[in-house]
């Protein structure tokens, strides 16, 4: 065992040498290696970054969320409906949610309005998300007045700005008493926007869906596992399109290392002549290029991953950003949390070094069984 | 749900295996056909300089099915939030029929692909390269396993759809449902735990004593295979049940979850590797009689067997540890 390890020893610090005589061209594969791995990292880092910052969002949220449907689309909750759901087993609140969406032509955007069931804001005054607060140049105490559909004026005096680390659900977030509310929008008394149910056992979720659409077979179920798994889809759906659209990059790499490999020099195979002058097999020759190929690969997938990983993580993935996050007028700012993910590492292994080594083992054979007497003589 | 990164990676991985092997398919023939190691002729160069581009490139091929194997099990584990009722790999596999028979697949080719791999290092070791026709004869019957295992791995992933229900792994590895792999959970923990550490101890005896005598090579072989059927039967019977602390909770892929501590990682790789090992001893055997191989062969499959009685006694005391730190008791003293 320890020949065989002093032996590969010996191989990589000759494969090191003849690496930093050839610098410069290994250089430039290195880095357009490097970039590949960087350009992919990105994309796999920033959407698992996504996907758990989504999970992480909707676990605070309620299990199901009841909407009625009228004509196939979202309609009020009328009065009378939070009674006859009644009492279901394993259901531990229910409770009628009241929000809408308002649009400010000032900053040209949509806020959330809502008013909370615990009656926290006073009336005439109002809670702002963040983002709303930026764009509006707010603090608590001042007034800021909305016109509401109605054509009506209305004033508000801002009691507090949402604290910033929620601000993935809150950017866009505007908080009011329920007769604020209810007086801004006109809204007809005793309705409902929607009614969120929360479920203590994740087991009977289902159940308890399929008896609210039993009781009440004009509204639907919306459950937090299904909005769960259509963000991870999403987010999934939307990197397996990226690394799509960019395997055409990872060919044009594989064909690039391909004529890399391919194009020896006078000089390297000069060298190769010599070292089966001297003894080496072509095996041994091999085992060196491929112990090489395995060098370049390596340090350049630790460059790459180390730059995505600043990048996405230190200054936001400014490269990616709109394409895997979406996009809005008050997009929330929020901090990524720092998470690599095993599955994905080995993924990306599987997409960058795999069709790398794949593609340089023709060249690699092509350069060992050269004659050392027609390499040295040319 | 081809769409899905780690899914273009397994598929891009088995789909440029198997091209690589068609490529190879033709050289083959030609070496079964034409390889005469005595002969100086033009053509035999030929075919001694082509053996190193196809040797590299089968060997390449088939380490890179070891690791594609970690990441299919890796994969299905983590897709499974994708499927209403699947709580870990199993209700993903269930999603369509063809899931478990792609594992199963997959599997094969890992333990066809770590005995290729024995043959053809200590035949790369012997001057005369005596298993040539052999190891390329295997490649021909490589060839329509790997393809068969892409196709159903393409036919699984092409199925998958998120949202169809699937029985999660409560229904299929509890009690009373039928099936092998419920018959399996049914066994009663103490005569589990004596097959497992019944077949571990021969497993491991056998493979330690082929590595100081270099005899029982076939038992040895044997062995490892029993080993590798017990081992799982011991996850599915009472190993898991520890780790769960529950008493009838059997999956053996929930023990690879984050909320464990992806502990089975620890009993299945030194599992893998040790019966990969075992096997390999058992396909090194019928060429102990090679007149070349007499030096190289005996330590090769030595040194396999070393490693499949370290791997054994491994996943013996990981098992035990589990057992022993879990506050589950299953047998009254």
């Amino acid at each position: 065992m320890n020949a065989w390890i002093e032996k590969q020893r010996h191989l990589i610090d000759f494969t090191l040498a003849s690496l930093a005589r050839r610098r410069t061209k290994n250089l430039g594969l290195l880095l357009v290696y490097a970039l590949l791995v960087f350009v992919l990292a990105s994309v796999a880092l920033y959407t698992h970054a996504l996907r758990q910052e989504a999970a992480r969002v909707l676990e605070r949220s309620p299990e199901v969320i009841l909407q009625r449907m009228v004509a196939g689309r979202h309609d009020l909750i009328p009065p009378g409906y939070l009674e006859r759901i009644g009492r279901i087993r394993g259901v531990q609140q229910i409770e009628g949610r009241l929000w809408g969406y308002y649009y400010d032509p000032v900053v040209k955007a949509n806020y959330t309005f809502m008013a909370p069931a615990a009656e926290q804001v006073k009336a005439g005054t109002l809670v702002v998300g963040p983002a709303v607060a930026r764009s509006r140049g707010l603090a608590p105490g001042n007034t800021i007045s909305f016109r509401a559909y109605s054509g009506k004026l209305f004033a508000f005096t801002v009691a507090g700005v949402l604290p910033h680390a929620s601000e993935l659900v809150s950017a866009d977030l505007v908080l009011m008493s329920e007769a604020d509310f209810r007086a801004f929008f006109e809204y007809p008394a005793g309705h409902h926007t929607d009614i969120a149910l929360s479920v203590a056992n994740p087991l009977e979720v289902r159940t308890v869906a399929a008896k609210l659409a039993a009781a009440l077979p004009d509204s639907r179920p919306i459950l937090r596992e299904e909005v769960l798994r259509t963000y991870a889809s999403i987010f999934d759906w939307r990197e397996g399109l990226m690394l799509a659209l960019l395997s055409a990059a990872i060919f044009a790499f594989a064909i690039l290392a391909w004529e890399k490999a391919s194009g020896l020099s006078a000089e390297e195979k000069r060298e190769i002549g010599i070292l089966k002058a001297i003894g080496w097999e072509t095996g041994d020759v091999i085992k060196m290029k491929l112990w090489e190929g395995g060098l370049i690969s390596l340090t350049a997938f630790l460059l790459g991953f180390v730059a995505a990983y600043v990048q996405v993580f230190r200054f936001g993935a400014p490269l990616f950003e709109p394409v895997l996050k979406g996009w809005a007028v008050l997009y929330p700012r929020f901090e990524l949390v720092p998470a690599i993910d095993g599955l994905q590492v080995a993924t990306l292994f599987f997409f960058t070094v795999f069709p790398y080594m794949a593609a340089v083992l023709v060249p690699i054979w092509r350069a060992a069984i050269t004659d050392p007497d027609s390499a040295m003589r040319s | 749900m081809l769409f899905q990164p780690a899914i273009i990676a397994l598929l891009l991985a088995s789909g440029v295996a198997v091209a690589m092997l068609a490529a190879a398919a033709p050289f083959a023939v030609q070496v079964i056909r034409q390889w005469d190691i005595a002969s100086g002729s033009e053509r035999q160069l030929q075919l001694e300089r082509r053996t190193y581009l196809f040797s590299t490139l089968a060997a390449f091929v088939m380490t890179v099915q070891l690791i594609a194997l970690l990441l299919f099990v890796f994969n299905a584990d983590r897709m499974s939030v994708m499927f209403v009722g699947a709580m870990c790999a199993v209700g993903t596999l269930n999603v369509n029929a063809w899931g478990f028979p792609a594992l199963i697949a997959q599997m094969a080719v890992f333990f066809l692909a770590a005995t290729w791999l024995a043959v053809n290092h200590v035949d790369t070791r012997a001057p005369d390269y005596p298993l040539v026709r052999i190891k390329y004869a295997l490649l021909l019957l490589l060839l329509p396993a790997l393809a068969f295992a892409f196709g159903l791995q393409l036919k699984y992933f092409l199925g998958l759809k998120a949202d169809v229900i699937t029985s999660c792994c409560g229904s299929l590895f509890s009690g009373d449902a039928k099936g092998l792999a419920a018959e399996v959970a049914a066994l009663k923990p103490a005569p589990a735990m004596l097959l497992f550490y019944g077949a571990i101890a021969v497993s491991a005896g056998l493979t330690f004593a082929h590595a100081r005598t270099r005899r029982y090579g076939y038992a040895a072989a044997a062995a490892s295979a029993g080993a590798f059927a017990a081992t799982l039967v011991g996850v599915l019977s009472f190993v898991s049940l520890y780790i769960y602390e529950h008493p009838n909770h059997h999956c053996p892929f929930c023990i690879l979850k984050p909320e464990y501590g992806h502990q089975g990682y620890w009993l299945y790789v030194p599992l893998f590797a040790a019966t990969a090992a075992g096997l390999g001893v058992g396909a090194l055997q019928p060429f102990r009689r090679v007149a070349s191989l007499r030096e190289v062969l005996p330590t090769v499959s030595r040194r396999l067997a070393s490693i499949a009685a370290i791997g054994y006694l491994l996943v013996a005391m990981i098992a035990t540890y589990f057992v022993l730190q879990s506050n589950l008791i299953l047998i009254g003293h």
